[in-house]
């Protein structure tokens, strides 16, 4: 991919849009890609945007910071921008972009978030915490703060939730990776002090048992983090708080 | 918290822990009669009934089947809410979902009542 000289890559785009077709299909692009770099899949879908101005995807900062151009690049979930070309091809001919599996398609890469920002509310992502508020500001210790390092870090990209089986079958009632590692991050403050009801409304077969373990979400995620484990700490959180 | 009626204990942490802990009990019993046919050469109708005399093998039995009961409701529990919802079947998925659920209660109650007519019915 990083050939000196001016190459060709065929892109093959799931193409939808309700207001015209009846249902979706992929259309082939042909992209010259420049010698000597190795581009982002982002570069790409704007090579095909300059082609085809009707295309439609999200992006925003284009460095894997926003989070808003998660797709399905040759199968697995990433955020386009910070994917290389040299990753993902591998030997292979063909880049295929699909939208992130499970959620409804708006239009093209485009598809409809409710049910994952649903799942995120539900946990409560804020700060709970009815003690007199200090005059200054709530203090941790290091050690305290260190608890939230690999959960605070989730931009809320969706590569995980929609890598998930267990949220394509139930996305109402299942909370997903992401929700439940935001659900841990504030589990694990130190200034939060509602753990007890975010606990109790977490207990019930669906919100957190539904993770089956498959780990699908640790190896999509762009930012390195583990839902997984997340998952498991607060499974063993609402194990020792009521047994 | 999400609702529901016809899970196992009514709570994801409890359903969760009889899955693990039947889990282990199904496996003791794996391990106890497979070893025992492995190191009963040829297990006649003689040895089979000595070894079901015994009260605690009896009660180990009974308890792997109440075990298998557990874990094949939650398991089946499972399996009909992740494949037969309404997602895969539309608005009516109930009229197919509770039907299911009602045949695997059927069967494994049965399972456990005729289990406890051959462990101790004569």
């Amino acid at each position: 991919m990083t050939s000196s000289t001016e190459s060709s890559l065929v892109v093959s785009v799931y193409c939808y849009n309700p207001e015209i077709d009846k249902k979706p299909y992929m259309k082939d692009y042909t992209v010259a890609i420049p010698g000597g770099k190795d581009l982002m899949v982002l570069d790409v879908l704007n090579l095909i945007k300059e082609q085809d101005t009707g295309l439609a995807y999200r992006r925003s900062c284009r460095e894997g910071v926003c989070g808003s151009d998660g797709v399905n690049i040759n199968g697995t979930n990433a955020l386009a921008c910070v994917t290389p070309l040299s990753e993902v091809m591998g030997g292979k001919k063909k880049l295929v972009l699909r939208p992130l599996p499970g959620l409804p398609v708006i239009r093209d890469l485009v598809v409809d978030m409710s049910l994952f920002y649903k799942q995120y509310e539900k946990i409560k992502p804020f700060l709970i915490n009815e003690t007199p508020e200090p005059a200054i500001e709530r203090l941790q210790s290091p050690e305290e703060r260190e608890k939230l390092d690999g959960l605070y870090e989730c931009i809320l990209c969706a590569c995980c939730s929609t890598a998930c089986p267990s949220f394509w079958w139930n996305p109402d009632k299942f909370v997903g990776p992401s929700g439940l590692l935001q659900a841990y991050r504030f589990l694990a403050d130190s200034r939060d002090t509602a753990t007890e009801e975010r606990l109790a409304d977490l207990d019930d077969p669906f919100s957190v048992f539904r993770c089956r373990g498959i780990m699908n979400c640790v190896a999509v995620c762009p930012k390195g983090l583990n839902p997984t484990k997340a998952i498991g700490h607060i499974r063993q959180m609402l194990f020792s708080s009521a047994s | 918290m999400v609702k529901n009626v016809t899970n196992l204990s009514r709570s994801g942490l409890n359903d969760w822990m009889l899955q693990r802990v039947s889990a282990i009990i199904l496996a003791a019993y794996t391990l106890f009669i497979g070893g025992y046919l492995l190191s009963t050469p040829e297990v006649d109708y003689q040895q089979w009934n000595s070894l079901f005399e015994q009260t605690w093998v009896r009660v180990f039995t009974l308890l792997t089947i109440l075990s298998i009961a557990v874990h094949a409701w939650i398991g089946m529990w499972t399996v009909t809410t992740d494949y037969l919802n309404s997602r895969a079947l539309g608005g009516k998925s109930v009229l197919v979902r509770f039907p299911v659920q009602l045949v695997c209660f059927v069967a494994v109650f049965s399972y456990v009542v005729w289990g406890i007519q051959i462990l101790w019915g004569h």
